[in-house]
């Protein structure tokens, strides 16, 4: 490998050992660029994790990532890396859900799930069976909504600021002095979304005066 | 005055005071609930406990994290890989550097880029200075949380030392943005490495010295740490610990021995372990990592190759103004890398370094655009401050800020 990215040494068979020890629960794995993840159900992941702990000497959960994939009929991908420090080796195990199917929770095994599970919720709104305390944790108190989500806007929904009359803080529907910008970079040969100007006549139009697109409206 | 008249002085004033009470002193103290900050100095910015107290001792303790919550991880899936590097300067704000480091080794490890050795070498030569001025702020914090006042003072001067030398590498004293995927963003002077080579001869282990040599045997520094906050060796792994907290438990666990990222790999340190697992071990472990960076930028300077500081790939390090000049084909390059960026390939990665905290990861999504479809970060202080009740149960309230400061906490890491 070229790249100066930190050298984990490789764990030969480490796959077929944990796919056979776990049995049912193997849906698939994948090893690129030297990271070994492993797809398993839902449902077993609690013990999966435990088998990880006991018999492979994965004895860190480093870290709980979600990710949401929108398109996907179980939306979001619920990613935990594991660490052994006696074999020196990390360890990836993914499972995925939608805002209704709870993943259980594996805080009886690692206690450092605990709020790892509360920022995947507060996130993502991913339940967790069996977390004795799943509020919120980074988002504001009273706060609605899973920020994470791809369908949540970068701005928001409300805002707050100080009211002198009121003499409190107060929030209000978020208002834009800006529009958001977001420019397309991508380059016109490889597949923009909209009709470049000078492109109209392309398909056919009705008759009179062509009007041309502008940049970013679609037809 | 007799001492039979004092006594009988005494007994006058106590029936005075409680006079239907018969056993005196003993007043019933119910469990009482406090809030300690956001807004107090101690605890190391905006966190805030709440905290349940019989009398004076904690008998549960809840960290209520997030009031610095900036959404770090939603603004950067809508920024290029490029434009989402400074948010990292903005995560742990006291070690900068550490925190590009990871990021820019994940896009390096999705492209396979290489790097030239003398952008490696720079790198590991201020991640190291980088820790020298965590450990500056943090000791100093420490010991000014239990109490002393001169030592903080002292190694805000070496910090000081510090930040004038990022200020000479990348023109800013703390949101730096100098690594880049594929090396660093450009060389530093001669000057400023013989500087910094003096500096670690001489300044830094006198003043430094002068400071811990003021805590390390002080009396009351040991009465306020020794003994606090005992974490054994299974808890620190199951909490997922790491770093000199990990170290601080007797684990020898350090990425940059076990996983060398860069040119650790052939750098000669070592790695110290505390004994007796407490918060004064965790504060002399920092000590030892201070002389070690040290001696780690000694190694760095003297083997330190001359040539390019950054990949010569020109699809993902833009070229340099003078070349602009000269080269269509460079000014084509530049003029792409800023506006659309470089495109990642598709694939994931969990890159992790050691930072002066612990183990700082990143996430990477990549879906084959020129922006990250998820970056997560891994903060260290979150899974340290979740420990905070564990670990201050059965102490004495004081006793927190000792335990909070032998943590290192930075909230914008921990919030992100």
């Amino acid at each position: 490998m070229a790249s100066p990215a930190p050298l984990v040494p490789v764990r030969e068979g480490i796959v077929d050992a944990v796919k056979a020890a776990i049995g049912d629960a193997f849906l698939s794995a994948k090893d690129a660029v030297g990271e070994v993840s492993i797809d398993v159900r839902r449902e077993s992941i609690a013990d999966v994790i435990a088998t990880l702990q006991s018999e492979f000497e994965y004895q860190q959960l480093m870290e709980i990532a979600g990710v949401d994939y929108p398109e996907r009929e179980e939306r979001f991908e619920v990613v935990y890396h594991l660490l052994s420090v006696t074999k020196n080796h990390r360890i990836r195990i993914r499972v995925s859900t939608d805002e209704e199917k709870p993943v259980p929770s594996i805080v009886d095994i690692f206690p450092v799930a605990g709020w790892l599970e509360r920022e995947v919720f507060d996130m993502y709104g991913v339940l967790f069976a069996g977390n004795p305390d799943l509020r919120r944790i980074l988002t504001d108190y009273g706060f609605t909504g899973h920020p994470q989500r791809k369908d949540f806007p970068l701005t928001g929904y409300v805002e707050l600021r100080y009211s002198e009359e009121q003499k409190r803080v107060v929030y209000e529907p978020v208002k834009l002095a800006q529009d958001f910008r977001s420019f397309d970079f991508l380059s016109p040969w490889e597949g923009a979304e909209y009709i470049l100007p000078g492109d109209e006549k392309v398909e056919g139009e009705a008759p009179g005066a062509p009007t041309p697109a502008a940049a970013g409206e679609k037809k | 005055m007799s001492a039979s008249q004092l006594d009988a002085g005494i007994e006058a004033m106590r029936a005075e005071t409680t006079p239907a009470d018969p056993s005196v002193g003993d007043v019933e103290i119910q469990n009482y609930t406090i809030n300690f900050g956001p807004q107090h100095p101690a605890a190391h910015g905006v966190l805030r406990l709440v905290m349940e107290l019989d009398g004076e001792i904690v008998e549960r303790l809840d960290p209520h994290v997030g009031l610095l919550h900036r959404g770090t991880e939603k603004l950067i899936e809508y920024k290029t890989y490029m434009q989402a590097l400074p948010y990292f300067d903005r995560l742990d704000y006291c070690s900068p550097l550490a925190m590009e480091h990871s990021f820019v080794l994940g896009i390096e490890k999705l492209l396979d880029l290489e790097v030239p050795l003398r952008g490696q070498y720079l790198r590991v030569f201020f991640a190291e200075l980088t820790r020298i001025s965590n450990h500056m702020l943090n000791l100093g914090a420490h010991v000014m949380d239990v109490g002393a006042m001169t030592p903080n003072l002292w190694m805000f001067e070496l910090r000081e030392d510090c930040l004038n030398f990022f200020e000479r590498m990348s023109g800013a004293r703390m949101h730096h943005n100098y690594l880049r995927p594929g090396g660093v963003h450009q060389d530093v002077p001669l000057k400023l490495l013989t500087d910094i080579g003096d500096w670690l001869d001489t300044r830094l282990p006198r003043l430094f010295g002068d400071a811990i040599s003021l805590v390390a045997d002080n009396r009351i520094f040991k009465q306020r740490n020794v003994d606090i906050a005992v974490v054994s060796k299974e808890d620190a792994l199951k909490w997922g610990f790491s770093g000199p907290m990990i170290r601080g438990s007797g684990i020898p666990w350090d990425i940059r021995k076990s996983q060398p990222y860069d040119v650790y790999g052939r750098m000669e340190f070592d790695v110290p372990v505390g004994t007796k697992f407490d918060c004064y071990d965790r504060f002399m472990v920092r000590v030892e990592e201070v002389y070690q960076s040290a001696r780690i930028m000694r190694q760095c300077l003297n083997e330190m190759p001359e040539g390019p500081v950054a990949s010569l790939d020109r699809k993902v390090v833009p070229p340099k103004r003078a070349e602009m000049k000269q080269s269509m084909e460079a000014l084509i390059h530049h003029f792409k890398l800023y506006t659309e960026g470089f495109h990642v390939p598709v694939g994931e990665v969990y890159v992790a370094t050691e930072s002066p905290k612990g183990e700082f990861g990143v996430y990477i999504v990549a879906d084959g655009s020129n922006k990250p479809y998820r970056v997560k970060i891994r903060p260290t202080a979150f899974s340290h401050l979740q420990a905070m009740d564990m670990m201050s149960r059965g102490h004495m309230l004081a006793d927190t800020t000792a335990i909070l400061g032998a943590m290192d906490i930075v909230f914008g890491e921990c919030d992100r």
